[in-house]
């Protein structure tokens, strides 16, 4: 569904992505791993046209991404995007945040997308806190009105950037446990992430990044428990035992 | 003192007609102001390099010339190029032109402060340039603009003044005119001074409530 092409990107003389080729398809659950600086988030952002790219292709379902034309906005329609820093509109209310899709972009009746955001939000455990505006709410809580706020667009596809990484980590778990709900129920990720344990138990296949260009990948399992790379290796050894 | 009573009677009245073309010219000048102001900050912030480059042209022309000579070029020259208009609508259009490019600056200040996730994430809804202007943007960048605002709504109140340049009757000409008949410049200039503070003291403590407003929201 989600095709990379030998994709190149660079930003001045730094080049971040070094020709990346990926599938992913429907249904999959696919985590990018890697050290810092890799190109991990890059990937996310060329794939939802939040950056352009310099080389090679990305396309959803055969339809080509870029930033520059005139379908990016029905592309980002269908693939949704979850951030580290969670961008919730601090305007808006929990569930002004998850409608404000919904009615202004695809056009969906007002009584209807309210109808289905409470849904949501109480799929996401937070149905008492509709009308909390974000300041109000916990890290964990904001992500998880964010993830409410992708899903109510009805992705084909959901961009996970780095989603825990600015939580405490006592509230990593709430985060990872609505996430784990959704990869059960069939929608297909691409999650970038540290949380090698996550990737362990949720993800289908797991792609190791390095220097822009992916050196390792496979089932989770395999690359994480019997890594080939020695770079993989020792990434997968510092970041499980950072002491 | 009983003097400066009996010339506020005398001289009240006159005055007061001075003070309604002051609001006239200050209310007017700042409504054109703000639209234009908005119309130069939409320009300057949208991704058309060449109404970028106009935007920031027009208000670098408009802030290096003094506001005076703008008054007169539009009083004076205009009618000379065919367009005549009373002095009135001249020091609207002069003072509004003028502060449209500070009220510009300050709007696009305000909307570049406006967190780049916030640009991401109304993107990857999908949304356009100019709903996320509307839905995300403005109404965000309204609390970071409206402090300065209220600033520059007392400065234009001040400066409105300068509309007596071009024969406009507004309270400072007023008090000019009938002090420098009856020579009572005390009683008239400080009866002048005291109706300016009485116009922009209310708006000085409603900026300083909307900036307590603001370090409130901020939490």
């Amino acid at each position: 569904m989600i095709e990379l092409t030998d994709v190149h990107k660079s930003f001045g003389s730094v080049e971040v992505l070094r020709g990346v080729s990926a599938s992913i398809r429907r249904g999959e659950v696919v985590c990018v791993i890697g050290p810092s600086g890799s190109g991990k988030s890059t990937i996310l952002r060329c794939i939802n046209g939040l950056e352009t790219y310099d080389g090679g292709t990305i396309t959803i379902d055969g339809v080509r991404v870029d930033r520059a034309s005139r379908d990016i906005k029905s592309i980002r329609t269908q693939i949704a995007m979850v951030f580290q820093r969670f961008n919730l509109f601090p305007h808006r209310t929990a569930l002004e945040n998850v409608v404000e899709g919904p009615i202004y972009v695809k056009g969906i009746k007002r009584e209807e997308a309210i109808q289905r955001a409470l849904e949501l939000l109480s799929r996401v455990g937070l149905g008492g806190k509709a009308n909390a505006y974000p300041a109000e709410l916990s890290g964990g809580q904001m992500q998880r009105v964010a993830i409410a706020r992708a899903l109510a667009m009805q992705p084909k596809a959901i961009l996970f950037d780095e989603p825990t990484s600015s939580l405490d980590p006592e509230l990593v778990g709430e985060v990872l446990t609505v996430m784990r709900q959704l990869a059960e129920d069939g929608m297909t990720m691409v999650v970038v992430t540290h949380e090698i344990r996550f990737a362990q138990e949720v993800a289908d296949r797991v792609l190791f990044l390095d220097h822009g260009t992916i050196l390792e990948e496979g089932a989770a399992r395999q690359v994480l428990t019997t890594p080939q790379h020695a770079r993989t290796q020792e990434f997968l050894r510092r970041v499980l035992t950072p002491i | 003192m009983a003097k400066f009573f009996a010339d506020a009677r005398e001289f009240l009245p006159i005055l007061l007609q001075g003070v309604w073309l002051t609001i006239v010219v200050t209310a007017g000048s700042l409504v054109l102001s703000t639209l234009l102001g908005m119309v130069w900050a939409l320009m300057r912030v949208s991704r058309l390099t060449l109404l970028q480059r106009l935007s920031a042209g027009i208000v670098n022309t408009i802030r290096g010339i003094p506001i005076l000579v703008q008054l007169f070029y539009i009083y004076f020259v205009m009618p000379q190029l065919g367009l005549t208009l009373t002095a009135l609508q001249a020091a609207i259009i002069g003072l509004g032109i003028a502060y449209s490019a500070y009220q510009a600056e300050n709007f696009r200040a305000g909307i570049e402060a406006i967190d780049k996730g916030q640009i991401e994430a109304s993107e990857s809804l999908g949304m356009g340039w100019a709903l996320m202007m509307r839905r995300v943007v403005l109404p965000q960048a309204v609390k970071i603009i409206l402090p300065p605002y209220g600033n520059t709504m007392i400065m234009m109140l001040k400066d409105s003044s300068q509309a007596s340049t071009i024969t406009v009757a507004e309270l400072t000409m007023e008090g000019q005119l009938i002090a420098s008949s009856t020579f009572k410049y005390t009683s008239i200039l400080s009866m002048v001074a005291v109706l300016y503070l009485v116009m922009s003291v209310p708006l000085i403590l409603f900026v300083g409530w909307l900036e307590r407003r603001m370090q409130q929201a901020k939490r």
